[in-house]
């Protein structure tokens, strides 16, 4: 085996290429959907300050919440906000507590594969909870056919398609589900991960999209991004006001500024179901979860500097990505609470 | 020749006879000593991640007990958690992996020990071992995009048109399910028992075979009679290495297996594996019970493979008394 | 008699015709493999993908570099710990132990390879991550190290088993002490078949995520040292793979590439190695 130390010699020396650096470096770790519009903005921040490296993670939003608790990394980010006792944990940990700051807005839309339907379908609450919970089976049932005169659904067993991984994306799906059927929140709950009544489980967001796009008579749900960069029919929603509205990033900010209104202090807000005419109901926020002591002073500065910027100019990049902006009233109010960091 | 073809070429301690004061100095003892230091490294390991998991698995041992194996709900929201169609889809996935990676891995290896030049043969064998390296996400979206749509399309229909009376191969085809999640998982096998059971099959001593053929052995008997019996332990390794692989798998199986917690004797129809669900479901659990569930089904994993090692060395055991009773014969 | 060998030759064609078509089978499916990721992945190689930083979404121009040597990085710590163990662990099973102690030892090492890539994360995890507050790529190392530990020594015994009993004898009578006999004659019969132990535990390990997810975690950046969290192809590929942008499956599917030409080459630069020098034929 000797004669294999040439080759590690060589890797050694490939390493050695590698350790030029000696920039500040803080890591944060998370949820997955909004992670290309979080390299995006760490990147352009680090070519604004060249000596601050911020290395964000996708490994998920229980992940993020887990990790930031036990000290792993400097900050974290989830898809759906910390519960009660999650920021307990926290606080009995650490001291003091974590603050949650909204960053951009996610949706989740219907799509589906009907064989000669190509138009946009109508999902009324109804029908939604009805077809997940396994009541409503067939395309042609009068609670999918009540909303979408005219067109001919066929007579075919749905095939319900939703993520096995536990994702935002199913958080977002579950909570609105919870809010819109009694049935559905006392008997599936809203979470993550569920016990789904019925349906297949694609692993992400391609595992969803490539069991609808190859079954007939699919339906599942997708991240709205994922459907507008994948160029996937999807369906609009009815909204608590009664309009049919096609999610788009105009009427998910709209769905943020309905809730914006009543924005908690602590900014952990649900807007699936919100209020206002042109709000699309499956929305949410999406949140960085920030510490609020740093015993690194120059970490501090940092993660300040770049929430500043990101709540700001930063907010300039995001619909190229899909993603929906803040709300004016949302971005004023976290800049606020940039003084709680410590 | 019958002697040497049926005992297996154990090295064992061969030099037994000497003292242990001249074996000292000669360095055996310490050489002994140092390699057992290692052998015992691999047992520790094992052995500290029971532990851990075991210590980590406390609240659904106790919440649960036994009904854990055999209760089929699995709800993180109400807090009840049960492994049995899990533990169902794990066994039959890599049943049927097993199945079909075992001939045709071994047909492969044969042929490309005995019969291809062996140019050919270790060129071949060149690209095989780098399979190995491709990742699992690679493999799982390759089942989505191609083996999904196959299966639903072709294989399924043909299945259920020819042998649509056994139960195996009832029930509607959507593409995903048991059957399509082993066929992934042979596909990423094979590579090991090829790579494995030909390097075995090479290094059986040439006077072995030319020992068979001149005592009129076809070329066929000679590898059947001959070789394959020298070769049995390594070639049972390679299929060990397949079953673990098989068993441990997760990204490509989730993405192919339909990830629907059933218990259903067609394999046209969705299921569930463990790995599948650690991998789908730990990095976003929270809650103390629900980590510790899927803890546990790390630890049921590992004692599913604990019982299946033990049933396949069992069967080795009894295959090769039968295999050297025909020897003498 | 002549009619029964007649059958017996029909027999040994129809079986060794078989064997043909399972080669058959088995090399064009794997081939089908090599060659959708060398089409996928290769259109979109380029030279900036082993030497720049990767890129956001909609920028062009990124690469990989600093998951390449995270992985080379990731893949040398794991050698240290893995191949170690795993040889002479190896070497004692065949060489040295008895019955019981082999058992047990086998047993556990076909048990640890059985474990679930993610579950080898935890575990490490909970062992390196947690103590230090720190991913690291020590960590990711580690873990990796760990999966390659069952695979190297299971086949490594089965290759040293297979050194004919013959050639062990010969050394003895000749004088030469057990462990000389070991290191210089049964070691370098199974030379070949060592090696492919080794480099099938290498290429296994340097496909796996699910152990890096929570231990290497990645990198945007170049991790200096050991103990920074570390960029790794896998990773890459993961994260790039399930994300909505064609820009970044593109990538993921040149990575996928990257990281097999890293195993080709050093498979060949290692097989070049031992093949130097080596008089042992093949049998």
């Amino acid at each position: 085996m000797k004669r294999l130390a040439p080759l590690f010699l060589a890797v050694l020396a490939l390493v050695a290429i590698g350790v030029v650096q000696a920039a500040l470096s803080i890591n944060g770790a998370g949820a997955t959907f909004p992670n290309p519009m979080y390299s995006k903005w760490f990147d352009d921040y680090h070519k604004k300050n060249s000596n601050i490296e911020i290395n964000y993670q996708a490994i998920g939003s229980g992940g993020g919440i887990k990790q930031v608790t036990e000290g792993t990394v400097d900050f974290g980010a989830t898809d759906g906000p910390m519960n009660d006792e999650q920021l307990k944990a926290f606080q009995d940990k650490h001291g003091f507590p974590i603050l949650h700051f909204p960053t951009v807005l996610g949706a989740d839309v219907p799509t589906y594969n009907i064989s000669g339907v190509s138009g946009e379908l109508n999902f009324t609450p109804e029908a939604l909870a009805g077809i997940f919970l396994g009541k409503v089976t067939k395309w042609n049932d009068p609670l999918i056919a009540g909303a979408n005169k005219g067109v001919n659904l066929p007579e075919a067993d749905i095939v319900v398609v939703h993520r096995s991984d536990g994702s935002g994306t199913s958080y977002i799906w579950t909570d609105y589900l919870s809010k819109v059927s009694e049935e559905w929140k006392s008997k599936v709950g809203k979470g993550t991960s569920v016990n789904w009544p019925k349906g297949l489980g694609g692993k992400g967001n391609e595992g969803v999209a490539g069991l609808v796009k190859q079954t007939p008579n699919a339906l599942g749900y997708v991240e709205l991004i994922y459907a507008i960069q994948n160029k996937m029919p999807y369906g609009k929603v009815k909204n608590s006001s009664g309009e049919f509205i096609k999610a788009d990033l105009a009427s998910v900010t709209a769905a943020a500024a309905g809730a914006a209104k009543s924005m908690p202090d602590d900014f952990r807000v649900s807007i699936t179901d919100a209020p206002g005419k042109t709000a699309y109901p499956v929305s949410s926020f999406t949140w960085l979860l920030i510490p609020s002591k740093f015993s690194d002073g120059s970490k501090r500065d940092a993660i300040k500097g770049f929430l500043k910027w990101m709540l700001t100019d930063g907010q300039n990049d995001v619909e190229a990505l899909s993603y929906a902006k803040l709300p004016k009233e949302v971005a004023s109010k976290e800049m606020k609470d940039l003084e709680k960091i410590q | 020749m019958a002697t040497t073809t049926t005992t297996v070429p154990s090295a064992g301690p061969i030099a037994g006879s000497r003292s242990f004061l001249s074996r000292l100095r000669d360095g055996d003892e310490i050489a002994r000593l140092v390699t057992f230091i290692f052998a015992g490294t691999v047992v520790i390991i094992t052995v500290l991640l029971v532990y851990e998991f075991w210590r980590e698995s406390y609240l659904p041992r106790h919440k649960f007990g036994f009904a854990f194996f055999v209760t089929s709900v699995w709800d993180p929201i109400f807090d009840k958690f049960g492994a049995l169609p899990f533990i169902y889809g794990t066994v039959v996935t890599a049943g049927i992996a097993l199945l079909l990676a075992v001939p045709l891995g071994i047909g492969a290896a044969i042929f490309l020990a005995e019969l291809a030049p062996a140019r050919v043969s270790d060129t071949l064998q060149f690209f095989i071992d780098l399979l190995a390296a491709v990742p699992s996400v690679i493999y799982g979206l390759l089942g989505v995009f191609i083996v999904i749509p196959v299966m639903r399309q072709y294989i399924q229909p043909a299945l259920k048109s020819s042998l649509g009376f056994l139960p195996f191969f009832q029930g509607p085809a959507y593409g995903v399910g048991f059957l399509t999640a082993g066929i992934v998982l042979a596909i990423m096998v094979i590579p090991y028992i090829i790579s494995v059971s030909r390097e075995v099959l090479i290094s059986v001593p040439r006077d072995q075979r030319e020992a068979a053929l001149a005592l009129g052995s076809t070329r066929w008997e000679s590898t059947w009679k001959v070789v394959l019996p020298f070769a049995r332990t390594g070639i049972m390794g390679s299929i060990f290495l397949a079953l673990a692989r098989a068993l441990g798998e997760t990204m490509a199986v989730t993405m192919v297996i339909g990830n629907t917690p059933t218990i259903s004797a067609s394999l046209f129809s969705p299921g569930y594996s463990i790995a599948a669900v650690i991998a789908n479901e730990f990095t976003e659990a929270t809650g103390d019970l629900y980590l510790q569930s899927l803890i546990e089904l790390g630890l049921v994993l590992f004692l599913l493979t604990f019982l299946l090692n033990g049933m396949a060395r069992l069967l080795i055991v009894v295959t090769s008394q039968r295999g050297s009773e025909m020897g003498q014969a | 008699m002549s009619s029964r060998l007649r059958w017996r030759k029909l027999v040994s064609h129809f079986m060794l015709t078989m064997t043909g078509l399972c080669a058959l089978v088995a090399v064009s499916v794997l081939f089908f493999i090599l060659g959708y990721l060398v089409y996928h992945g290769g259109t979109s190689i380029s030279w900036n993908f082993f030497t720049k930083l990767p890129a956001p979404v909609g920028e062009t121009g990124g690469g990989m570099a600093n998951a390449i040597v995270g992985s080379a990085k990731l893949l040398l710590l794991a050698c240290l710990l893995g191949v170690p163990i795993g040889f002479f662990g190896a070497i004692y099973l065949a060489e040295f132990s008895g019955g019981t102690v082999a058992f047990v030892v086998r047993y556990a090492a076909d048990l640890l390879n059985g474990v679930p890539s993610i579950v080898i994360g935890i575990f490490a995890y909970s062992l390196v991550v947690l103590p230090f507050k720190h991913f690291s790529t020590a960590a990711g190392g580690f873990a990796l190290g760990l999966m390659m530990i069952p695979i190297t020594l299971r086949s490594t015994e089965e290759f040293l088993r297979a050194v004919p009993r013959a050639l062990r004898e010969g050394a003895m009578a000749l004088g030469a002490s057990q462990w000389k006999t070991i290191a210089t004659v049964v070691v370098p019969a199974a030379y070949r078949g060592i090696l492919t132990a080794i480099l099938l535990a290498f290429a296994r390990v340097a496909g796996e995520t699910a152990p890096l997810l929570f231990t290497a975690l990645g990198n945007r950046f170049w991790s200096p040292g050991w103990a920074q969290p570390t960029a790794s192809l896998p990773v890459m590929i993961f994260t790039y793979a399930i994300a909505p942008y064609d820009d970044w499956h593109r990538q993921a599917w040149a990575a996928g590439l990257v990281l097999l030409a890293l195993i080709l080459i050093v498979n060949i630069i290692a097989r070049m190695i031992l093949s130097r020098g080596t008089t042992v034929p093949r049998t």
